[in-house]
């Protein structure tokens, strides 16, 4: 590789535009803020009926514990207002869910696990340490915005993981497989940061 | 496979101007010479980088459109209005002046002719700029693998890449477009949206297990994706790119 440019060049002529209505303290490096809500995924959008949908946490040597729909949304569930990141530069601000804590959904499981894959419809996987989504840090939330979540945002439920970037978040989410060894997931054997902290710009491997 | 466990990071690196050209008067593609340049695969995008005078910066990713061949990378922007940094690609930057980008980046919305054929690439406007770097790949439009490429553009004006679309034609290469709001005296083609139809008479068959690549707006991206599955392709075929937003 070439090195590095040693410090950022001038673009001749260009000033930017700062948003003058956005505390700059809540953007992480290289993110814009954006009052649309983009779509990214690489595939077809899932639609699973809630008949057969469930969520299941999958533990090494113990029997996975499961949640219908109906179970899993008579669980407690709370409202979440958070920033989120996308590793596409876009931020949003105070997006406003509804969701069950993982901590909820962990309470009682006794695990050695390190980490978590969070699986979905359509085979994306994404990994994370798994005192990354416990502590208050994570939910599987279904609504957005006080809306049911539409299927291309990750509808009927999917991950809010805010402090990573959200392709941490997965959407059309089916369960949590814990285990001992770290796995990298779909973006990450695909050229993504394996841990994807927006503060430090985990975006690609390497960063 | 696209591993990259091994790879170091991607830094940011100088890329100078070496030629602009307008495709439609919204759409300006812009080629860079970047020294040193790893190469890349058909699909990927990189990540620009713009400094004002007093630091601040703004970073914004853009699919390369060029095929993966020397230091040259093309990109293709589309001036967005209410743009921060399109306006200044497509209208400001000169040749000679130097930009930073860093990439290549993507490791799934990609092609390489090993991964062979049929091609069923299926673009909405500016959602060619990806598709067109794996039409440019020789392999792609010459006689060893199948392509078809479904254009959809608003009219005849907007189809970027118009030009070099009918030259490559032939071959291993079937371009049909599809014009959605206004379409030229004699026009034989499609004049409405792309929808389930439309890309049954234009793809493979599923027997033949063409590899989809879809890319444009969100709702256009999720009505072909939907078709697709809906005329029995594998769903591990349909690669995606989405860009803008739902409205919600």
């Amino acid at each position: 590789m070439p090195p590095e440019a040693a410090k950022p060049v001038v673009s001749r002529g260009w000033r930017g535009r700062r948003s003058t209505d956005v505390d700059p303290a809540r953007i992480p490096p290289g993110q814009y803020v954006t009052r649309d809500f983009p779509v990214l995924s690489a595939g077809p959008t899932p639609h699973t009926s809630l008949e057969l949908w469930d969520f299941s946490i999958i533990v090494e040597l113990d029997s996975p514990r499961r949640w219908t729909w109906e179970e899993f949304r008579a669980l407690p569930s709370e409202e979440i207002t958070r920033d989120i990141h996308c590793v596409n530069k876009w931020s949003k601000l105070d997006t406003v869910w509804r969701g069950v804590s993982v901590d909820t959904l962990l309470e009682g499981i006794e695990t050695a696990a390190d980490f978590v894959i969070q699986y979905s419809d359509g085979g994306y996987t994404t990994n994370l340490p798994l005192e990354d989504v416990t502590g208050g840090k994570a939910w599987v939330v279904f609504s957005y915005d006080g809306q049911p979540l539409a299927p291309e945002h990750g509808g009927p439920a999917r991950m809010l993981v805010p402090q990573h970037y959200f392709w941490k978040s997965a959407k059309w989410v089916r369960g949590l497989l814990l285990q001992s060894a770290d796995e990298p997931g779909f973006w990450e054997t695909n050229g993504y940061h394996n841990y994807g902290e927006p503060w430090q710009e985990q975006r690609y491997a390497g960063d | 496979m696209a591993g990259t466990a091994l790879r170091g990071r991607l830094t940011w690196q100088l890329a100078e101007l070496v030629e602009a050209v307008a495709e439609t008067p919204r759409v300006k593609t812009i080629v860079f010479d970047v020294p040193g340049w790893p190469g890349h695969r058909a699909g990927q995008h990189v990540d620009v980088r713009l400094t004002a005078e007093d630091g601040y910066q703004a970073e914004r990713s853009y699919s390369i459109a060029s095929a993966p061949v020397g230091t040259r990378v093309a990109l293709t922007v589309q001036r967005l209005e209410d743009g921060e940094v399109s306006p200044y690609l497509t209208d400001e930057l000169r040749p000679g002046d130097k930009i930073e980008l860093r990439g290549p980046i993507g490791g799934y919305f990609v092609w390489e002719p090993s991964q062979g054929g049929p091609l069923m690439l299926v673009a909405g406007g500016s959602g060619i700029v990806p598709l067109m770097a794996m039409i440019r790949t020789p392999a792609a439009a010459g006689d060893d693998t199948e392509t078809r490429l479904l254009y959809s553009s608003r009219s005849q004006d907007d189809v970027i890449y118009r030009d070099e679309l009918e030259r490559l034609s032939g071959n291993g290469l079937t371009v049909v477009h599809a014009l959605t709001e206004s379409q030229p005296p004699g026009w034989t083609s499609y004049a409405r949206r792309v929808d389930a139809e439309m890309l049954a008479e234009v793809s493979p068959s599923p027997a033949e297990r063409p590899r989809f690549y879809a890319c444009g707006p969100t709702p256009f991206v999720e009505a072909v994706a939907e078709s697709l599955v809906r005329l029995g392709h594998d769903t591990q075929a349909i690669k995606t790119e989405r860009f803008g937003a739902t409205g919600r």
